[in-house]
This record gives C-alpha cells, structure tokens and sequence, in this order.
C-alpha cells in the first residue's frame, strides 16, 4: 500500500496513482464507466467525517456510482431550521433528484469534532469555525452528559459520538421531503459507527412511527441493529 | 493439493498482499486482483442491491484486505492521524478520490459537498465548510489543500437570472460559483452552453482556490510555505486527469 511521503514528487504521486486507476480499473471496468458518464443513480446517500481515517469508500468498499458522499466535520446533519448549508444542499439534491433509498449517517471513534463539542464551555460563545458547526450536536452533548456522569472524558466522548449519530437521523426527519419519503417507505436512515481502535462496525435502522420517532424518554426509536466485527 | 477450505484459501491470498520486503512488492495489477479474489470468497460484490448486505460485505472485505494486512499502520492511525493533505472533493458518486487517487486511510482530510465549491471566509455562514479548513489546516497542520472538480455544474451555469430558486437550499449552495460563472460568460459567452458549462467547471476551481486566501490560517501558513494549494480537475466522460498549482508572482518594478 503506496503511501505518500514527500510533497515534492506530489505531482509524479499523483500521475501515477491515476494512471495505475485508469489501467487497473478504469479500463477494466469500461462498460461501467461508460454507463457512469452518462448518469449516476446512487442508492445510497452517505453522510460522514472528513477525518482521515474514515473514507466510506475505503471502510464500506463504494466503488464508483454507488454511494453520493457528503463529508463534513464530525458528520454533523444540521436541522432545516438552521437554514442552507453545503450540507443539506447535497441531502436536497440526493433526495430529490437522485432520489436515493437509504441514508446512512456514520459516526466514528476518536473523532475530533466530537471532542471539541463536549470541551466546549457552557455559557461561552464561541468564535472558532469549528465551535460554531459543532453546535449543531448540542443536543447530543447534554444528553451525553446527562448519561454518563459516571464515565471519564474519553468515554463519555464515544458516548456522545454515538448520540451525535441519532441527532442527525433525528434532524433529518426535520426535512419535509425527507419525511414524506420515510413514511412513504420510499427512503430509509441508517445509522452507523465505525471503531477503528477494534476495527468493528454497528449499523443500525431508525424505526420510523407515525407519531413521533422519539420515546418518552428522548431515545431514538431504532431496530435492525447489528455488530460486525 | 487436497481441499482447501474458504477460510484457509483467504488466509493464504491474504498472506500474499502482505510484502515487507521491497523486492517482493506486488504489482498494482496484481494486488487488484488478489482483493477482487477474496471479496469473492467471501460472497460481497459491489453493486448489491440488499442495502445492509453491501455495506457488511463491502467492511468485511476491508478489514480483510487492509485492516488485518497492516497492523502497525491502522495501530498507529487509532492513536493520531497526520494527513498530508486537505482535500475538497464533490459528493458525486462517480468520483471518490479514494478511488481515483488511491488515497490511503490516514493520507487525506476529505470535504465533500455538492459542486466542492470553497466560499470566502465568513464568520456568520458557511461554518461547515470553515470548520473543515480550520481544523486540518490550524490542528492537523497538512501540508497541500488539493481541490478535486469533476462535472456537475450545470445547476450553477443554469440558475435563473432573475434570482428566482425552485429548491430549498441547492441554489444558495452554488450561487457561491456565480464569479466563476460572471468570467465564462464574459470570455467564453459565444460558445454553446456544453463548453461554457466546460469551462466553468475549471474556473470553479480556480474561485475555490481563490477564496481559499481569504482564511487567514490559510494566508499565514501559505505566506511562510508551510502549505500549498493545488486545483485538480477529473473528467470521468474522457478518463482525463489535469493538475495544477497556485503560485504568487510579485514583479519587478516597472520604471516610470
């Protein structure tokens, strides 16, 4: 696995790497390809975190065509009231004119944007880019806390990256084309959790009523979970 | 040969993309193949229309052929990533640069959102998108900002003259490429509508680059050469790769 160490042969790195895909992909799969240029129909949405380490395409093995991929910090979905954002100008444009079946929100571990939402200081306002989007998960930090008295910094912190995960399923509900086409059965919201400490993944559905997604007791209303390990 | 069981026949193709000494690396090609073998071993193909079976085949097969395969690299990647690279790429399903640069996990800080346009910085909008700059550019000191176009900006070059919007949200989102737009409209306004769309997909990038400046972690570190900036452009109909760099010239002084 050819990884790049030095900015100076950036260029050649990037030449090659690009040629090694059009001979050992591109042209192998030319049918698919050609298929591709013409139009993309995704059946998946996938919204996750820029880190590094979390590439859906890497982790979940896309390959070209399957998955329409928003990646922002912490894989924060901000709710409709919060008005535009590049964000939910990408889940518009999945949802409506590609018209994806599932949207699969994935979380992960040791996640940077996370730990920056649950250090925040309560009744401060922040002036960093990065305080200013984590906000959106403010929810999932007091139900963390609440949770989790008990628990160390570091544990608490994958409690909330979890919670953060069911924040933004529940935020996607939020959105009236997004909700319209759930109840209509036409779109699905998974969650997921990738662990790259242990190298495991949870995946989980979120169970859809009528009523109200939320129990009494604020919890997400999920099924179909599953560990894989 | 005798039978040779699922698991065993894995275990063997796996030890074989494992090359600690140079000499014995594997070619790419081969590589490609040997991972295409055992994610047909173990019953994942790329295309499955089940929903949760694609995705626990498609982590099956990277925990197979990575994860398990380099031990010391993702041990090393829980603890702290350094990537090199921020990279601002589309959301199109067509063009992961995972795919198409090979990027490996813990190489590159990776935005992307609908057209990967770059708004100029602004502490009251576009948070999300500044909170990815500040973050990998201030925490994770990388080193290259690469902005990866492909097609896609028909919405742009097709928003309304009057302002008008028929969606929610995607026309706020592109209405940040409307210089871009302002300059192909002025320098290539005779040509048909395909070319212009053509040109504006590069000179997005060049915008994207542009407002990029306007950070001022981005400006500071680019001022002492700790970060560089690059536009890329991937055209998926041809199977064409362009690259380019910023650079600043300040010229000698001109006599009166």
């Amino acid at each position: 696995m050819e990884r790049i160490e030095h900015g100076t042969d950036l260029f050649d790195e990037m030449k090659q790497r690009f040629l090694s895909f059009k001979k050992h992909k591109y042209m192998q799969n030319l049918e698919l390809y050609e298929k591709l240029a013409k139009d993309q129909a995704p059946k998946f949405m996938v919204i996750a975190c820029a880190d590094s380490r979390v590439c859906p395409s890497s982790i979940l093995g896309f390959q070209p065509g399957e998955a329409f991929v928003v990646r922002n910090v912490a894989n924060m979905v901000p709710p409709y009231e919060n008005g535009p954002s590049e964000t939910n100008a990408g889940l518009e444009f999945a949802v409506n004119s590609l018209k994806v079946e599932n949207i699969l929100v994935i979380g992960h571990s040791r996640c940077g944007g996370i730990r920056a939402l649950m250090s925040m200081h309560d009744d401060v306002e922040t002036s960093s880019l990065i305080g200013s989007w984590v906000s959106v998960g403010m929810n999932a930090r007091v139900r963390t806390k609440a949770a989790t008295k008990l628990l160390n910094f570091d544990q608490q912190c994958k409690h909330c990256e979890k919670e953060s995960v069911n924040c933004s399923l529940v935020n996607l509900l939020t959105y009236p084309w997004v909700e319209e086409k759930v109840r209509n059965g036409e779109l699905a919201i998974h969650g997921g959790y990738y662990d790259f400490v242990d190298c495991a993944f949870e995946k989980w559905t979120l169970d859809y009523k009528e009523s109200n997604p939320i129990g009494k007791s604020g919890k997400v209303a999920v099924k179909d979970r599953a560990f894989w390990f | 040969m005798g039978n040779l069981s699922q698991e065993e026949a894995i275990e063997g193709l796996k030890k074989l993309l494992i090359h600690n000494d140079k000499d014995e690396q594997l070619s790419k090609e081969l590589e490609t193949k040997i991972e295409k073998l055992i994610s047909e071993l173990l019953g994942t193909t790329p295309h499955d229309c089940h929903p949760v079976r694609r995705i626990l085949g498609g982590f099956q097969s990277f925990k197979t052929n990575k994860f398990d395969v380099y031990p010391e690299l993702f041990s090393e990647l829980a603890e702290h990533q350094t990537p090199k690279f921020l990279v601002f790429a589309c959301c199109d399903s067509r063009v992961s640069p995972s795919n198409i640069l090979d990027f490996q996990p813990g190489e590159a800080f990776m935005f992307r959102n609908i057209a990967n346009l770059v708004p100029p910085f602004n502490q009251l909008r576009y948070s999300g998108v500044g909170a990815a700059i500040e973050y990998a550019v201030v925490h994770l000191n990388v080193k290259f900002t690469f902005i990866f176009r492909c097609g896609g900006i028909d919405r742009l070059m097709e928003l309304p003259e009057n302002g008008s919007t028929e969606n929610d949200f995607i026309d706020d989102w592109v209405q940040i490429g409307l210089p871009a737009k302002a300059k192909v409209k002025a320098e290539f306004g005779h040509l048909p509508l395909e070319e212009q769309k053509r040109e504006c997909e590069k000179e997005a990038v060049n915008l994207s680059l542009t407002n990029l400046q306007t950070y001022p972690y981005v400006r500071e570190r680019m001022a002492r050469k700790a970060l560089a900036l690059r536009g890329g452009y991937y055209d998926f109909v041809e199977g064409c790769f362009k690259l380019w760099e910023v650079k600043t010239i300040i010229t000698t002084p001109i006599r009166s």
